[in-house]
């Protein structure tokens, strides 16, 4: 049988009534844990493996299948409505997400999330099918100094992206830095900057940290302000639904952002962030209307939430061509396999078809129950914003507070819940961008890992760090996002100065 | 509207801990690792078998299971309801991390599963023979990269004995460590490093396909339906675990530590729980009682003498 052949077989075992409400339990599920923060598809995954020990192996793995995509998804919209990242993978989409929302233009950013998951996804899904081997050939290439220069790369088009200041955007990657280096060394396992204390040796888990700066800091904020602000939100300004300038803007930022996921959530040290972070920063380069970023750019929205929902299908080229879990939930899925006695790797695709190709379907219509489950909603979720603001900003924080403990059920964690959230506060004064901090926690240790395990390899020789074709072209990559912006302010800079000396005429 | 909040409800409700339980197990790490799965083995079986009405597991990750296991025994202490699982791991980061709470503060039931070390190279590589790596890490320990899992843990203190036994200073190896048992295996594949050590099932599946070579298992003897030859059979002196127990709660009575060690012999003994072992591909080592206090101090004083010689421990 061919590759199409297959999928149409799974698509109609996936098509079965049965299988169809397992994926509508499976993506409301997973909607759900994505919109609290804190409790991510993994753990919900491995709550659910004991239930569904009695389910076929194709129904439970079409369930699954649905909480990953929905999880997904689900960060998104409190991203946009509450500047609230459910899941990390989601706080690309707060910065102009949230900007959008409160300019009344909530509906146009939910709407353009979903349907670029949905597309995402969909291509995504289908690039798994049909092309994951070369996929996972070009995974394996990247090694420690590979990884490395995506770093640099990433650090290079992330800081510049945030914010007017490059030096404020600078100031507050550092602080990323600084509380990255709390926790164990990874490479060594000797505790750093842990003070004695048991609860800092696994670090500062990121989604504390962005619940923390994000809806803790801006409750504090809105707050502090009392009742001097204008109360007056107009939570609809114009259609809820996107505008043809909107689809416009839209779907070159929806294809963009999936080319950077899939293969960026492929690669065994990727992780859905950091396509969203270089999807973000590919639009703010590549936009028509510069001025909008920072306050409500609708490609802000629609690159990043399809590049999180692409690297989702990322994840699982690895997992089916290889057996390697590259997330927790692609570990949990894993598991999951193995209770049936399957063992993913390269043999999967010989040995069992049906179930490879059913959970390839499942995604896709997993994928389609996601879009008609959640643009339907599009219009009553933006009432949200209607709510008067005392009560919307309480609900904010019981909700931040309930994700952190659900996840953690530590006094400790809801201390650096707060004293975070303090930090976010005073960063909102004195007009320092939130975003990279989160980002400096997330791809710090990353960056600091991998060079760490290049120069182990190489015995201490740095040039094995520019040898390798791949790494070499990403830092030239980097360089010249570096200097040739500079160069064109220069240029600029004269242009204006012989204006100047011009005028003084 | 409502159908959010219902399922706002419903996840909060999965998140929290119910208190209704029968049983309590921590497992602490994330879901997905060999903790997790063997705390929700036990769950399952515990509850198919009926020797337990209602399980359920709780997952706090962190720092080897050192972050779990100072929660446990500060937050359990008498609660004869509480289980935690753990294992050889555990025994070097309590180490490493200079943990306040080690495995006295708990109470040992039993140990219950273990998995032998594979070490293996890419197909590609020059290297054809345990004896082929041996030779390559005496002429230069510095020039032989291996890929494992999290620093000082099994993997880790493996290397550190082969080295040892081969006559090499283990302050010397290049040790690359990975988080996570994906990360790890797709640097072998690719050819980072020289060589990769994780347990055998990490492996299975790339050497059954070929792109991986088996060079040697850490077994004492041969394993039955593995092809490849012993460490002890290169003509090194080594052989490593990695082995899971079960412990409960501290501050037990007699009688309570009685009936949890029963429960739990109960379990191992179970058509399910071999039924498990045989799925998961985990070798039985279930061993309980004065023995498991026994073997528990060797390993611990064992692997103290090791991290020292890789220099992790002072």
């Amino acid at each position: 049988m061919t590759t199409f052949d297959f999928l149409f077989q799974g698509i109609l075992i996936a098509a079965q009534p049965m299988n169809l409400l397992y994926a509508l339990i499976g993506v409301t599920l997973g909607t759900a844990v994505g919109v609290l923060p804190g409790i991510g598809p993994a753990l919900t995954v491995a709550l659910l493996l004991p239930v569904t020990y009695k389910l076929d192996p194709g129904g439970s793995l079409i369930m699954f299948a649905g909480i990953y995509y929905g999880g997904m998804y689900g960060g998104s919209t409190t991203s946009i409505l509450l500047n609230t990242p459910g899941e990390s993978s989601s706080i690309v989409t707060a910065l102009e997400g949230n900007k959008m929302a409160r300019a009344g233009r909530g509906g146009p950013a939910l709407a353009t999330a979903a349907i670029g998951s949905f597309v995402a996804g969909l291509i995504a899904t289908l690039a798994l099918a049909f092309i994951a081997p070369f996929v996972v050939k070009l995974a394996l290439v990247f090694g420690p100094r590979e990884y490395f220069a995506l770093m640099v790369l990433a650090f290079v088009t992330v800081s510049s992206a945030f914010g007017d200041s490059t030096l404020r955007g600078l100031t507050s990657l550092f602080i990323g830095f600084a509380l990255a280096i709390i926790g164990i060394d990874q490479l060594t396992g000797q505790a750093r900057m842990s003070f004695g204390i048991p609860d800092l040796l696994d670090g500062v888990e990121v989604t504390t940290l962005a619940v923390a700066v994000f809806a803790i800091g801006e409750s504090l904020y809105i707050a502090a302000q009392g009742d001097q602000g204008p109360d007056k939100v107009e939570a609809v300004k114009g259609s809820v639904w996107m505008t043809a300038q909107d689809w416009g803007r839209s779907w070159k930022a929806w294809l963009r952002g999936t080319a950077i996921g899939f293969p960026i959530g492929a690669m065994p040290a990727g992780g859905a962030e950091i396509g969203t972070f270089l999807s973000y920063a590919t639009e703010k380069r590549l936009t028509k209307h510069p001025e909008e970023f920072g306050n409500g750019a609708i490609e802000g929205v629609a690159g990043p939430e399809a590049a999180n929902n692409a690297s989702a299908a990322g994840t699982l080229v690895p997992l089916l061509t290889l057996g390697l879990p590259t997330t927790a939930t692609a570990a949990i899925m894993l598991a999951g396999f193995q209770q049936y006695g399957l063992q993913p790797g390269p043999l999967l695709f010989a040995t069992n078809p049906q179930l490879v190709w059913g959970l390839i379907a499942s995604l896709l219509i997993a994928n389609f129950m996601l879009l008609v489950l959640n643009l339907p909603l599009v219009g009553l979720w933006v009432k949200l914003l209607t709510i008067p603001k005392p009560w919307l900003y309480a609900g904010i924080l019981l909700f931040a507070t309930l994700g952190t403990i659900g996840a953690n059920p530590s006094v400790f964690e809801l201390g650096m819940l707060l004293a975070f959230g303090l930090l976010g506060y005073v960063m909102r004064i004195f007009g320092y961008p939130i975003a990279p901090v989160v980002v400096g926690l997330i791809l710090g240790p990353l960056a600091e890992q991998q060079l760490r395990r290049a120069l182990a390899i190489s015995q201490g020789d740095p040039s094995v760090l520019f040898t390798s074709p791949v790494a070499a072209v990403l830092l030239f990559i980097a360089a010249l996002a570096l200097i040739v912006p500079l160069i064109l302010r220069a240029r600029g800079r004269g242009q204006v100065l012989s204006q100047l000396a011009a005028s003084e005429d | 509207m409502k159908q959010f909040f219902l399922a706002t409800i419903l996840a909060g409700a999965l998140a929290l801990p119910a208190f209704a339980a029968d049983y309590t197990i921590i497992a602490p790490a994330n879901p997905g690792g060999g903790w997790d799965q063997t705390a929700r083995s036990i769950q399952s079986v515990m509850q198919s078998e009926g020797i337990s009405g209602n399980v359920q597991v709780q997952n706090v990750p962190g720092a080897g299971g050192t972050i779990g296991l100072a929660q446990f025994a500060s937050q359990s202490a008498g609660n004869a309801n509480a289980l935690i699982v753990g294992g050889y791991v555990m025994v070097g980061a309590i180490l490493t991390n200079k943990s306040p709470v080690s495995l006295n503060d708990v109470t040992p039931i039993a140990r219950l599963t273990g998995e032998y070390e594979a070490i293996v190279v890419p197909a590609d590589s020059p290297l054809k023979s345990f004896g082929d790596l041996v030779e390559a890490l005496k002429k230069d320990p510095g020039a032989v990269s291996w890929g494992g899992g999290s620093a000082g843990g099994t993997d880790h203190i493996a290397v550190g004995l082969i080295a040892k036994a081969a006559g090499v200073d283990p302050t010397k190896i290049n040790y690359i460590a990975f988080s996570g048992g994906g990360e790890a295996l797709a640097a072998i594949l690719g050819s980072q490093v020289t060589a990769g050590i994780s347990g055998y099932g990490e492996f299975e599946s790339q050497i059954k396909s070929g792109t991986l070579r088996l060079l040697a298992v850490s077994s004492a003897e041969r394993i039955a339906g593995i092809d490849a030859p012993t460490i002890k059979e290169g003509g090194l002196d080594v052989v490593v675990q990695n082995w899971r127990m079960v412990a409960a709660a501290p501050g037990l009575t007699p009688e309570q530590t009685a009936a949890v060690s029963a429960d739990i012999e109960k379990l191992v003994k179970s058509a399910g729980w071999q039924e498990t072992l045989k799925t998961k591909g985990w070798a039985d080592t279930y061993l309980a009682g004065d023995a498991l206090k026994e073997q528990l101090a060797k390993d611990v004083s064992a692997t103290e003498t090791v991290l020292k010689d890789i220099g992790l421990v002072q």
